[in-house]
C-alpha cells in the first residue's frame, strides 16, 4: 500500500511538513541535473538535465539502454558523486553542495547500495561482508538474519571465491538491506541470477520496501521487473524519456522472464 | 572486538605475508643496526663515565725526568686543580717463561698502603701490596689474561739494569689503561706489553728517585681552565725535564676509545639510513599495489559510509603492523648484536664491569623512527585511497595504455620474441617503478660493499703501515739516547740482517695558534726500513733538511709544504727551532713527523746519538736475538712487529668472518625483499593476464619468462649501479670515520665487489623461484572468475 508511509522520526522536518499536501512527500528532489565527464578533449554528457521527485517509501524501477546514464544518476542520488550542474536534495540534505564529510554521513546513515559489479570484499566471508555495514549502521539487523533473507544462511562463512556469481550478488543485497536503510539503491540486482533466485532477491527488496518504508530504486534491463514498481522511469541518452505509473504492483513471485 | 575491517586487514596481511615479512625484515635490519650501535654506544659511554668517576680518572698528565716532591704543593696551588698525584713510571724489560722474546712491562708506583688515588685500581683478583714486602706487584688484567698469571706467580724484570723477581699479589684494572696499548704503537699486544703497579717506596728506590717523581697526574675542578693549568704546569716542570702536560684528549687509552666511539656513532647513522630507505620504498610499492587492486573495495567501503579517515587509517594500519613487527624483530636482533658488540669491545677495552643496557630511551625513539619510516612510505598510497572518488571506482579500471617500445620504434623488433616485447613494454610503461626496483636491488649490493669494505681497509692499512711503510721486524728502544755505535752493536747481534738507528725527539710543533705534541723520528735519509710515501703512495726520499709531516698532522696544524713551523723540543736542552715543512706524506694511523737523522742531531746540537733502532732480522735466529737483547743493558723495549700484527689479525679475522656473514645476510635480505616484492607485485597485477595466457595455451615456462624477464633485466642493470653506489657509500663512511688517530684509505677489493654481485644474483634467483611456485599453483578458474 503506497499510501501507508512509515515516517522515520528523526528525519521528520520542515520540508516534509510543507509537502504534506501531496499524497506522500518527495524525499528526493532533483532539478536540472547534468553530469559531464571530461576526458581530455572529449566531453561525455552522461546526464543532460534530469528533473525528478522520488517519494518516501515508493519503489521505482529505472530502465534504459546501456550508457543512458542510469548508474550515473543512481550514484548521484546515493551521494557517491555530485552533478556537474543542477540540484539534488534528500529531505533536508543538499547533496549538491555537501562536502565529503556530509556525504559520507549521509551514505552511512541513510543509504543502502547494491552495485552493478557487486563489490564484495574478497578477503571477507559472506557474513563479514555484511558485518562491514552493520557495524557502522544505526539500526541494523544481524548479518545472519540478512543472509537468511537472501537464502544464504548455509553459506555464511564462505569466502566470495567459494560462491557463484549469483551468490555473490545475493551477498551484496544482504549487505545493502542489513542496515535497514531509508533509501535502497540497486544497480542491476538480478543481473547474474536465474529466475528463481532473481525472484527471491526481488522479494527481499520488496519486503524491505514494504516493511520499512524504504525508498527504493532498482536499475534493470529486464522490463518484466518493472511490473513490481509503483513508477517506472525510462532514461534515454541522459534524459528522462518517460515516467510510467503502474496501476497495480505485481508481487515479485508472479514475475517471470 | 574484531571488526570486519580488522578482519579484512588481517586477511590482506596474511595474503601478502611473504611480502610483509620481507619488508619487515628489511626494516628490522635498519632498526637492529640503530639499536645495536646506539645501545652499545650508550652502554659503553655509561660504563666509561661511571668508571672514570668512581676510579677518579685524571684530567691532566705530565711526564718529566725527575722532580722533587717539594714541587707538589706548588702544583696543587694552581687555580682549578682539585687533586694531584705524583708517581714513578718506568718501562722495563720482562723475561717471561712462556715466550722467548722479551716483553715490556710498565711499572707504575702506587701508595704503599691502599688509599684513594687518581686513576685508582679496581682489584679483580688478589689484594693490594703489603708495605715493606719487596717485589710485590699488581698486574694488569689484559696482560695477566694473555699469560695466564695469577696471584702467587712470579715474573722476572730487568729493573735499572738489575734482574729482579716480581711476585704478583693481584690482578687489577685501571681507567688509565682501559685500552692497554703502548704510546705510539698502532696495535695492542697484550702478550708483549703489560702494566704493573708497585709500591712507591720500592719503585722510587729502584730508579734512584727517592723523594722524587717523574710523572704527575691531576684532576681539575668543574669549569677549570685546563689550558691555563697546563701552561702553568709546563712552566713548573720545565726545569725538571718536563715533556709537556696534556689532557685526556691526548691520553692514549682515552683517545683511542673516543675514536672508536666516534666511528660507532658514524656507523649508527649510515647503515640504518640505507635500510630505512629501502624499506620505505618497498612499503610504498607494496601498499600502492594493494590500493590499486582494491579500488573497487575502497569505493564500496566509501559507499557504505566509511569515512576517508577510516579508510586512510585502514591502509596505514597495514604498514604500521608490518613496521611494528619489523621494529620488534629489529629491537630483539639489535639487542643481541649490541650485546655481542659490547663483548667484542671487551677484547680490547677492559672494564671492571660489563654492562649492556637495552635502554628504553634508545628503543622507544628507534621504534618511533621505524614507524615513521613506514608511515612516510605509506603516505602516497594512503593518500590515493583517501582521495579515490567512489563513483569512478565503481567502474572497472580502464586497461593500461601500451605503446611500442623505443626498441620497436627504432625498428629492430624482428629480433625480439613476443615474450621479450611484453617484457620491454611493461618496463617502459612504468619507468619510475622500474627505476625504483633497480635502485632497491642496487641498494642490496651497496649495503654489502659498505659492510665488507672495512675489512678490506684493515687489510690494506696493515699492509701499508707494516709491510710497505714500516719494514722493520723488530724495534729496539733505549732508556736514554745512546751513542751511535749502539747501532753497530745491534747489527752484530745474531740474526740481525740490518740495523738502522733512529733518533726520536719528543717535541711540540707550533704553527700560528695551533700546536700538537709529537715524536719526531730522525731516520737515515736512505732508510731501507722506513719508507715514506706521498699521496700517490710513491716512495719519497727524506730531504736532508726540513720536516716531513703526515697528512693528518698537516691537517691538524693546517700546514703545507713551505710553511715554517716551530719545534719546541721537550728533552735535554729543550731547544726551540724554526723548521720549514719539506714534504707531506701519507700515513693512515697516528700523527707522524720525520727528519733526516743527521738533521735531527743537528737540531739537538748533539753528536751522533740514537734513541733506538729498527732491525731487519732472520726469522730463524729470533730466539738467539731475543736472548741477546734481554742481556743488553740500556734497552727499554723491544717491539716485535710481526707478533703484534699476528695477534691483532687473529682477533680481527674472527670478527671479519662474522661481519662477512652478517653482510651477506643483510645484503640478501634487501635483495630478496626487493626482488620478491617486485615479483609478487607483477604477479598480482598481472595474474589475470597470465592466467589468460595459460588458458590460451602458453606453457608455465613461457609465462614465467614474461614475469621474470623483467626482473632479470632490472637485476642486471642494478648490480653495476649498486657497486657504484656502494663505492660512494664507502667514501662517505670513510669520511665519517676519520678520527685523529686513524685515517682510512679508500680501498675496495675486487673480491668484495664480486661477493656483492654474486649474493644479489643468487638472492634474485631464489626469490624468483619462490614466486614461480605461485605460477605453478595459479588457479586459472579462480583468477578468471574474480579478476583479482
Ligand atoms: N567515470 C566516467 N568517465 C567517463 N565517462 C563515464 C564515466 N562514467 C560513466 N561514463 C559515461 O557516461 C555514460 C553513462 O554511463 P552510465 O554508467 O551511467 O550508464 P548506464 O546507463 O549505467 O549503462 P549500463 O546499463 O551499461 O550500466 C556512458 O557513456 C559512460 O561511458
Ligand atoms: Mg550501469
Amino acid at each position: 500500500m503506497p499510501a501507508e508511509k512509515k515516517e522515520v522520526a528523526d528525519t521528520h522536518d520542515s520540508t516534509s511538513v510543507s509537502d504534506s499536501a501531496a499524497v506522500s512527500e518527495a524525499v528526493f528532489v532533483a532539478r536540472g541535473v547534468t553530469k559531464v565527464y571530461r576526458m581530455g578533449e572529449v566531453h561525455v554528457h552522461a546526464l543532460r538535465g534530469i528533473d525528478l521527485d522520488l517519494y518516501a517509501g515508493e519503489l521505482v524501477v529505472m530502465l534504459g539502454a546501456s550508457g543512458s546514464g542510469k548508474s550515473t544518476l543512481l550514484n548521484i542520488l546515493g551521494g557517491l558523486d555530485v552533478p556537474t550542474d543542477g540540484t539534488v536534495r534528500y529531505r533536508d540534505h543538499d547533496l549538491t553542495r555537501a562536502d565529503d564529510v556530509a556525504l559520507t554521513r549521509y551514505r552511512r546513515d541513510h543509504v543502502g547500495f547494491v552495485f552493478q559489479l557487486y563489490n564484495i570484499i574478497p578477503s571477507l566471508t559472506a557474513r563479514e561482508n555484511v558485518a562491514l555495514v552493520t557495524e557502522i549502521a544505526r539500526n541494523p539487523m544481524s548479518p545472519e538474519e540478512a543472509l537468511d533473507m537472501v537464502g544464504l544462511k548455509e553459506r555464511m562463512d564462505h569466502f566470495p571465491a567459494q560462491l557463484s556469481g549469483g551468490e555473490q550478488q545475493r551477498v551484496a543485497i544482504a549487505r545493502a538491506v542489513a542496515k535497514q536503510p531509508e533509501v535502497l539503491l540497486c544497480d542491476e540486482p538480478t543481473g547474474a541470477l536465474d529466475v528463481r533466485t532473481g525472484v527471491v532477491v526481488l522479494e527481499v527488496i520488496e519486503r524491505i520496501n514494504r516493511e520499512l518504508g524504504t525508498t527504493t530504486v532498482i536499475i534493470t534491463h529486464n522490463v518484466s521487473i518493472a511490473e513490481m514498481a509503483e513508477r517506472v522511469i525510462s532514461l534515454s541518452d541522459g534524459r528522462i524519456a518517460e515516467i510510467k505509473q503502474n496501476r497495480t504492483k505485481r508481487p515479485p513471485a508472479e514475475i517471470t522472464w | 572486538m574484531l571488526t570486519a575491517m580488522h578482519r579484512k586487514l588481517l586477511r590482506d596481511l596474511w595474503h601478502a605475508k611473504g611480502q610483509a615479512l620481507a619488508i619487515a625484515l628489511v626494516l628490522s635490519c635498519g632498526v637492529a643496526m640503530l639499536v645495536m650501535s646506539l645501545t652499545t654506544l650508550h652502554s659503553l659511554t655509561a660504563t666509561i663515565d661511571r668508571y672514570y668517576n668512581e676510579y677518579r680518572f685524571a684530567h691532566i698528565w705530565a711526564y718529566l725526568e725527575r722532580a722533587p716532591k717539594t714541587l707538589l704543593p706548588r702544583v696543587a696551588e694552581i687555580p682549578g686543580v682539585s687533586h694531584v698525584q705524583t708517581r714513578v713510571v718506568a718501562d722495563v724489560n720482562l723475561d717471561l717463561e712462556d715466550m722467548p722474546e722479551p716483553a715490556i712491562g710498565r711499572l707504575i708506583s702506587i701508595p704503599d698502603r691502599q688509599q684513594p688515588m687518581l686513576n685508582d685500581l679496581h682489584i679483580r683478583q688478589g689484594r693490594w701490596i703489603e708495605p715493606g714486602r719487596r717485589g710485590e706487584v699488581l698486574v694488569s688484567h689484559a696482560f695477566a689474561e694473555a699469560h695466564q698469571l695469577r696471584s702467587g706467580d712470579t715474573v722476572r724484570a730487568i729493573i735499572n739494569g738489575r734482574l729482579r723477581t716480581l711476585t704478583i699479589v693481584g690482578v687489577a684494572l685501571s681507567p688509565e689503561y682501559i685500552y692497554e696499548i703502548r704510546e705510539g704503537d698502532l696495535l695492542p699486544d697484550n702478550k708483549r706489553f703489560g702494566v704493573f703497579w708497585m709500591g712507591e717506596t720500592e719503585l722510587a728506590a729502584a730508579f734512584d728517585l727517592e723523594g722524587s717523581f717523574n710523572s704527575i697526574t691531576l684532576s681539575t675542578l668543574p669549569g677549570a681552565n685546563r689550558e691555563e693549568i697546563i701552561a702553568r704546569l709546563d712552566r713548573l716542570t720545565e726545569r725538571y725535564g718536563g715533556l709537556g702536560a696534556f689532557e685526556r684528549s691526548e691520553q692514549t687509552s682515552h683517545r683511542l676509545i673516543s675514536g672508536e666511539l666516534e666511528q660507532l656513532r658514524a656507523m649508527a647513522v649510515i647503515t640504518p639510513v640505507i635500510f630505512f630507505a629501502v624499506a620505505l620504498f618497498l612499503l610504498n610499492m607494496a601498499l600502492s599495489r594493494i590500493v590499486g587492486t582494491q579500488r573497487e573495495q575502497i569505493a564500496a567501503l566509501k559507499a557504505f559510509g566509511y569515512s576517508r579517515w577510516e579508510i586512510g587509517l585502514h591502509y596505514l594500519q597495514f604498514v604500521l603492523i608490518i613496521a611494528t613487527v619489523g621494529s620488534i624483530i629489529g629491537v630483539a636482533l639489535g639487542a643481541w648484536f649490541g650485546r655481542a658488540l659490547t663483548l667484542f669491545y671487551a677484547h680490547f677495552f677492559r672494564f671492571p664491569w660489563h654492562e649492556y643496557h637495552l635502554d628504553w630511551r634508545v628503543v622507544v625513539p628507534t621504534i618511533a623512527v621505524g614507524l615513521a619510516v613506514a608511515s612516510i612510505g605509506a603516505v602516497a598510497a594512503v593518500r590515493r585511497a583517501v582521495m579515490l572518488p567512489p563513483a569512478e571506482a565503481m567502474r572497472p579500471e580502464p586497461p593500461p595504455e601500451f605503446r611500442p617500445t623505443i626498441i620497436e620504434r627504432i625498428g629492430i623488433q624482428s629480433f625480439l620474441s613476443q615474450t621479450a616485447r611484453m617484457v620491454l613494454r611493461t618496463l617502459e610503461r612504468r619507468p619510475l617503478r622500474a627505476a625504483m626496483t633497480t635502485l632497491g636491488i642496487a641498494f642490496a649490493a651497496s649495503v654489502m660493499i659498505l659492510g665488507s669494505f672495512s675489512s678490506d681497509i684493515v687489510d690494506y692499512l696493515i699492509d701499508y703501515e707494516f709491510h710497505r711503510s714500516q719494514r722493520q721486524d723488530v724495534t729496539v728502544t733505549f732508556f736514554d739516547s745512546t751513542a751511535g755505535r749502539a747501532e753497530r752493536e745491534l747489527a752484530n747481534m745474531p740474526g740481525v740482517l740490518h740495523a738502522e738507528g733512529f733518533r726520536a725527539i719528543p717535541a711540540r710543533l707550533r704553527f700560528e695558534q695551533r700546536s700538537e705534541r709529537v715524536g719526531i723520528m730522525g731516520v737515515p735519509s736512505g732508510s731501507s726500513l722506513m719508507h715514506l710515501m706521498d699521496d700517490q703512495e710513491r716512495r719519497i726520499v727524506l730531504p736532508n733538511d726540513g720536516l716531513v709531516v703526515s697528512d693528518k698532522l698537516a691537517d691538524l696544524l693546517r700546514i703545507s709544504v713551505g710553511d715554517v713551523v716551530t719545534i719546541e723540543v721537550l728533552e735535554r736542552e729543550r731547544p726551540e727551532r724554526q723548521v720549514p715543512v719539506a714534504a707531506v706524506v701519507r700515513q693512515y694511523t697516528g700523527q707522524g713527523a720525520w727528519m733526516d737523522r743527521q738533521a735531527a742531531q743537528r737540531l739537538m746540537r748533539e753528536q751522533d746519538r740514537i734513541s733506538g733502532a729498527h732491525l731487519a732480522v732472520d726469522s730463524d735466529q729470533l730466539t738467539a736475538l731475543y736472548a741477546a737483547l734481554k742481556e743488553t743493558p740500556g734497552v727499554s723495549g723491544v717491539t716485535i712487529k710481526r707478533a703484534a700484527v699476528d695477534s691483532f689479525m687473529e682477533t680481527y679475522a674472527e670478527i671479519v668472518l662474522t661481519m662477512r656473514l652478517f653482510n651477506i645476510i643483510f645484503g640478501s635480505i634487501i635483495a630478496i625483499g626487493v626482488v620478491y616484492n617486485a615479483a609478487r607485485i607483477t604477479f598480482a597485477e598481472r595474474s589475470h593476464e597470465l592466467a589468460t595466457l595459460r588458458v590460451i595455451g602458453f606453457s608455465r615456462g613461457e609465462v614465467s619468462a614474461i614475469l621474470f624477464g623483467e626482473l632479470t633485466v632490472l637485476t642486471l642493470i642494478a648490480i653495476p649501479v649498486g657497486l657504484f653506489i656502494g663505492y660512494w657509500f664507502s667514501v662517505l663512511a670513510v669520511l665519517a670515520m676519520d678520527t685523529e688517530d686513524l685515517r682510512m684509505p679508500m680501498v675496495i677489493e675486487p673480491a668484495t665487489y664480486a661477493t656483492a654481485a654474486a649474493t644479489v644474483l643468487v638472492a634474485t634467483i631464489a626469490s624468483v623461484l619462490f614466486v614461480r611456485r605461485g605460477i605453478d599453483r595459479l588457479d586459472l578458474v579462480a583468477v578468471l572468475k574474480t579478476g583479482t
